[in-house]
């Protein structure tokens, strides 16, 4: 993570892919006693990855870095779970779930993504789309864009902000 | 999309700008210099402000205005920041106001009781209670703005808090122009006019602190 904001784009994924099954055990497990099923629970992965990405200036780097993200965590699902009405009913294969943290077929979530990317204006979600789905790099995308390195940074990272607002607005 | 997708983007996004102890200290140090540019245009020292710093009284509505903004802005750093426990900050507020009632008790020992009234109600109250809140203004919103970079779990607190910390930085200012000095007034007027910014810091905050 230190690396990652000195801008380590690398470090920065191998950080992000290493925290997110941790992130996805602790939501299952905690969602799950709130009856989050697990389409649900890959959406506010999706939303505390997001949160992290975007409070991260926040993070004191003198001090661990595990109670900052389990803080975020607990204050993101509080806020999913009072969103989505605590409709209480947990199947007990949702508990099961829990011990086999792996992502779940996103048909559903794939759908609701999609949704908040339409919201999006258009040069942000080209560069999102490009960027995230397609796995091209931010030159090949400015190239394609006829845009600057830069602006297409800076569109993503407004892009990132949009994101985060939708998903706290709900979906739909 | 897939959340390795979502990764891929959030990777590119790498470098972070502004850091949340960077961001405060510089709104801080912003805020206290439109406060002070309104101060110096507006309205200046006290003409008769030599005689002023030797006295007690004046000195002491320093102290009480800075503890203010000290104990708040340690607190709101510990605030905005998950997972970071308060320990002792938890009370650092009450150091402000404990020095007030403290002054308070003080003065109501040494003067008498006939001129409670006029240290009480001074003759600037009026002024006070707008120019602290106005000065106030360009502290509270670069705050804000930095807070944003931060994760509070309560953003109306957060942003009472940094209200409280915009109010002490305009109140230091404020008190080297004000003519009252006495613990009566400072107590009374003092407190309404950071009332005011508190408030308005916990409904800004409520809108712009939510993550």
């Amino acid at each position: 993570m230190r690396a990652a904001i000195a801008g380590d784009a690398g470090a920065y994924r191998l950080f992000l892919e290493a925290v997110t099954p941790y992130l996805r055990a602790l939501t299952r497990r905690r969602g799950a006693r709130f009856g989050a099923a697990g389409s649900d629970a890959e959406d506010i992965v999706q939303e505390v990855l997001l949160a992290i990405h975007l409070k991260r200036g926040s993070w004191d780097a003198t001090r661990p870095i595990g109670p900052w993200i389990s803080t975020i965590v607990r204050n993101k699902l509080i806020d999913a779970l009072r969103r989505r009405g605590r409709q209480v009913n947990v199947p007990i294969e949702d508990v099961i779930d829990t011990l086999e943290a792996e992502e779940p077929p996103d048909s559903l979530e794939q759908r609701d993504v999609a949704r908040l990317l339409a919201r999006l204006k258009d040069p942000q979600r080209d560069i999102v789309q490009s960027i995230s789905v397609e796995g091209s790099s931010v030159r090949d995308t400015a190239t394609r864009l006829k845009m600057t390195e830069g602006a297409v940074r800076v569109a993503l990272h407004r892009a990132l902000k949009a994101l985060a607002v939708l998903y706290r607005s709900g979906p739909g | 999309m897939k959340t390795n997708d979502l990764i891929a983007a959030l990777a590119q996004d790498a470098p972070v700008r502004w850091r949340l102890g960077k961001a405060v200290a510089a709104a801080m140090a912003g805020g206290a210099a439109v406060a002070g540019a309104i101060f110096f245009i507006g309205i200046g020292v006290r003409p008769d402000v030599m005689q002023a710093v030797d006295t007690v009284r004046y000195l002491f509505k320093f102290v009480v205005t800075l503890t203010l903004a000290v104990t708040a802005t340690g607190l709101i750093l510990h605030l905005a920041r998950p997972g970071v426990p308060l320990g002792a900050w938890r009370w650092a507020l009450i150091a402000a106001p404990a020095l007030l009632v403290a002054a308070v008790v003080a003065e109501m020992i040494v003067m008498p009781t006939s001129t409670w009234g006029v240290r009480w109600i001074g003759t600037n109250a009026r002024w006070c209670m707008t120019l602290i809140p106005l000065m106030a203004l360009g502290p509270l919103t670069l705050l804000l703005l930095a807070l944003r970079l931060g994760a509070p779990r309560h953003p109306g607190a957060a942003g009472a808090i940094a209200g409280l910390v915009a109010a002490g930085i305009a109140a230091t200012f404020y008190a080297a122009h004000c003519p009252d000095d006495s613990p009566l007034f400072v107590a009374t007027w003092y407190t309404l006019a950071t009332g005011i910014v508190v408030l308005i810091g916990y409904f800004a905050g409520k809108r712009v602190l939510r993550w």
